[in-house]
């Protein structure tokens, strides 16, 4: 099964002619992605990835007549919220907004438009979102994967990767890696990520990595309570040591009024029941602490 | 991007918001200049405060009121050149001192949780509002703005009712909260504050004594994100508050932030960089900054980036941790490789870069002797124990 990207999914991808949408188009093909489609306004008709693909002008095209049911968005901040719209106004149900730098505002109405469509936003400004040994669609990394049991869900890119190498290199595979993205507004949460990962019959444990700002962790933390008491989890939150009020890179990333801080989110997460790692190299021991099996 | 108040009561002025008359100040002679116009329009006494973009101003003594122009070129004379939490004030603002009759505090956020615009107001003005959130959080009042309409009259009315003001200031109440709103969506802030909203006693265009509400101060931060399409605002960067770094960081896009360790690390992706960071700190060290070259840098912005690290004296280590996705191991290592060719003086470093194009990148290494490390903990380690033996 997995969560969010799997067998089923039949993707195009929206800028699939620009540098990053072509490199990673290929690398999604590479791990065996279907990749229906890509949107070009324009050059409907031509074909992308070494004439492997068809380029349509657009997302309800790509739907209609390759049976898109999912995109991802290699499109510049300036034109990503358009993306996302024609995406939704395409029916497509799982968007994946790779794209860094839209406006917040923006976003408040973006994502207020895909949550009355009843379509999923993952993002903006993510990595993506990869179910090993299945599809792959985003930027993460292929070689760092292992197909498995562990579902992994993070607001940030590069961490991630060291998360999930960390894991595979300890034999603890992935059922799903979501990036969820470092932006104050994004698609889909914390919180939205482990209720799906808490109805796939194939996670049977889970790692969240979070970091500073915001109380999206906290959020999740009182969801694990309730929710996930007897399912393995271990955390790793980043930003210990940052100053606050300083932005540190994501836009989401600050210690604002004393609140937002790892101290908090670390307290919130152990409360209920969470390991939290001091390293992401540790995380595949606390899984194990916590009685998760491969 | 933060924004002096002098500049944020400009956007609120632009947007129709009820904010008295002020004039900027760079030293004292303009002070006092200043100060004798406001007196010669009717003053008793005018204010003066210090334009810098930290909080506790007020606490820090720099805003102090005066009774004559010469007064306030000395009280003029004492703010210019004080240095508030490590900056140093090079202008303030004069205003005529207003009769206050009470403070409220009212603000616009985006709100994470709920993805909204929120408007809070709280009747404990003139204090910060964390502070007010610690000790009374009943006090603080929320009304989310709707993604389409914007915020909508009624809503607007139940905030200023739940302050406790009744006619006649309750409908220029809702009108400055619609107006805080407008100045979001117009200038992409995400956050604008004014605290004071004060009612204030003056004499009206009969004579007869009024009350008004009025925005005393305002505070407002930008979005970087969307920066690009508010050219004008671009203007309203302090670059005299500005670390030079920072602005050097900003033209590499690099994100940069100055600390006061001494291992210097060199990081892709802000996450990652913030762990990296911790772990230093976790293995007993002290990171010297924060500093996320971004995805896919290649080697210029790596060669800018050392210069960034090793313009900071403290350094004494440095830490390369590269996970490559988007980013290639091998530019990155050939930009160290140059880097070191052209660096002002020799610090010990310790390199790891994993991911895409790693064993180009590891053959790069070994062949021009770095020191190495596979791991993250590894990495973070050797970089504690080198900066410990340089500190001997």
């Amino acid at each position: 099964m997995s969560i969010l990207v799997g067998r089923d999914t039949l993707l195009v991808v929206q800028g699939i002619t620009g540098r990053e949408g072509e490199f990673h188009t290929r690398a999604s093909i590479a791990y065996g992605t279907k990749v229906v489609a890509g949107t070009r306004p324009g050059k409907g008709g031509q074909t992308a990835i070494d004439g492997t693909v068809p380029i349509f002008d657009t997302v309800a095209e790509a739907a209609k007549q390759a049976g898109a049911n999912t995109s991802v968005i290699y499109i510049p901040a300036s034109g990503a919220p358009d993306a996302i719209l024609e995406s939704v106004d395409a029916g497509i149900r799982t968007i994946v907004c790779i794209t860094e730098g839209v406006p917040a505002l923006d976003m408040i109405s973006v994502v207020e438009a895909v949550r009355r469509a009843g379509a999923r936003l993952i993002g903006p400004n993510c990595p993506g979102v990869t179910s090993p040994g299945q599809a792959k669609v985003g930027i993460i990394p292929a070689s760092i994967h292992k197909p498995g049991r562990v579902g992994v869900v993070s607001r940030s890119g590069t961490l991630t990767y060291e998360a999930v190498q960390a894991m595979t290199d300890a034999g603890l595979g992935q059922s799903t890696c979501v990036g969820i993205g470092g932006d104050p507004i994004i698609g889909t949460t914390f919180l939205d990520v482990l209720k799906l990962f808490r109805d796939d019959p194939d996670t049977d444990a889970i790692v969240m990595i979070g970091e500073i700002g915001g109380s999206a962790e906290e959020e999740a933390a009182a969801f694990a309570a309730e929710h996930l008491r007897g399912v393995p989890m271990a955390a790793f939150i980043a930003g210990r040591t940052a100053p606050p009020g300083r932005r540190m890179g994501h836009a989401g990333a600050i210690i604002s009024g004393g609140s937002g801080t790892a101290a908090e989110k670390i307290a919130a997460l152990e409360a209920a029941g969470v390991r939290v790692a001091d390293s992401p190299t540790q995380l595949p021991r606390l899984l194990l602490e916590a009685g998760y099996r491969a | 991007m933060k924004i002096q108040e002098a500049d944020a009561k400009s956007l609120l002025l632009a947007q129709g918001l009820p904010v008295p008359p002020w004039e900027v100040a760079h030293n004292p002679d303009e002070v006092k200049a200043a100060a004798g116009r406001f007196f010669a329009s009717g003053a008793d006494r005018v204010v003066v405060k210090a334009q810098v973009l930290v909080g506790g101003r007020g606490k820090a003594g720099g805003v102090k009121l005066a009774a004559t122009p010469d007064e306030a070129r000395a009280v003029g004379s004492s703010i210019l050149g004080m240095d508030i939490k490590g900056i140093t004030v090079r202008k303030v603002l004069v205003g005529a001192a207003a009769d206050i009759v009470k403070e409220y505090y009212l603000g616009a956020i985006i709100d994470r949780a709920s993805r909204r615009i929120v408007l809070m107001a709280s009747a404990e003005g003139g204090v910060e509002i964390e502070e007010v959130a610690r000790q009374n959080p009943g006090a603080i009042h929320r009304v989310s703005a709707d993604p389409e309409m914007g915020l909508l009259a009624f809503q607007a009315r139940s905030l200023g009712l739940a302050i406790g003001l009744r006619d006649p200031l309750l409908n220029p109440f809702v009108t400055i909260a619609q107006g805080l709103y407008a100045t979001m969506k117009a200038n992409d802030a995400d956050l604008v504050e004014v605290n004071p909203l004060a009612i204030v006693a003056e004499s009206g265009a009969d004579g007869k004594p009024q009350q008004r509400l009025v925005c005393l101060d305002a505070k407002i931060t930008l979005d970087d994100s969307g920066l690009a399409r508010h050219p004008g605002l671009e203007a309203l960067r302090d670059l005299d508050e500005e670390d030079p770094t920072d602005a050097q960081a900003r033209k590499l896009g690099i994100n940069f932030i100055h600390l006061d360790g001494t291992i210097g690390c060199m990081v892709n992706g802000a996450g990652l960089a913030m762990t990296t960071m911790d772990l230093v700190k976790h293995f007993g060290g002290e990171p010297a900054n924060f500093l996320d070259v971004g995805g896919g840098a290649r080697h210029e912005t790596v060669r800018g980036a050392m210069d960034l690290i090793l313009a900071d004296a403290k350094v004494k280590a440095i830490l390369v941790n590269i996970f490559g996705g988007i980013t290639r191991g091998d530019e990155v290592a050939a930009g160290l490789i140059e880097a070191r060719g052209q660096q002002s003086r020799e610090v010990p470093m310790v390199v790891r870069i994993v991911g895409t194009n790693a064993a180009e990148a590891a053959r790069l290494l070994a062949e021009a002797r770095f020191e190495t490390a596979t791991s993250l903990d590894e990495a973070a380690e050797k970089a504690v124990a080198m900066a410990k033996a340089a500190a001997r």
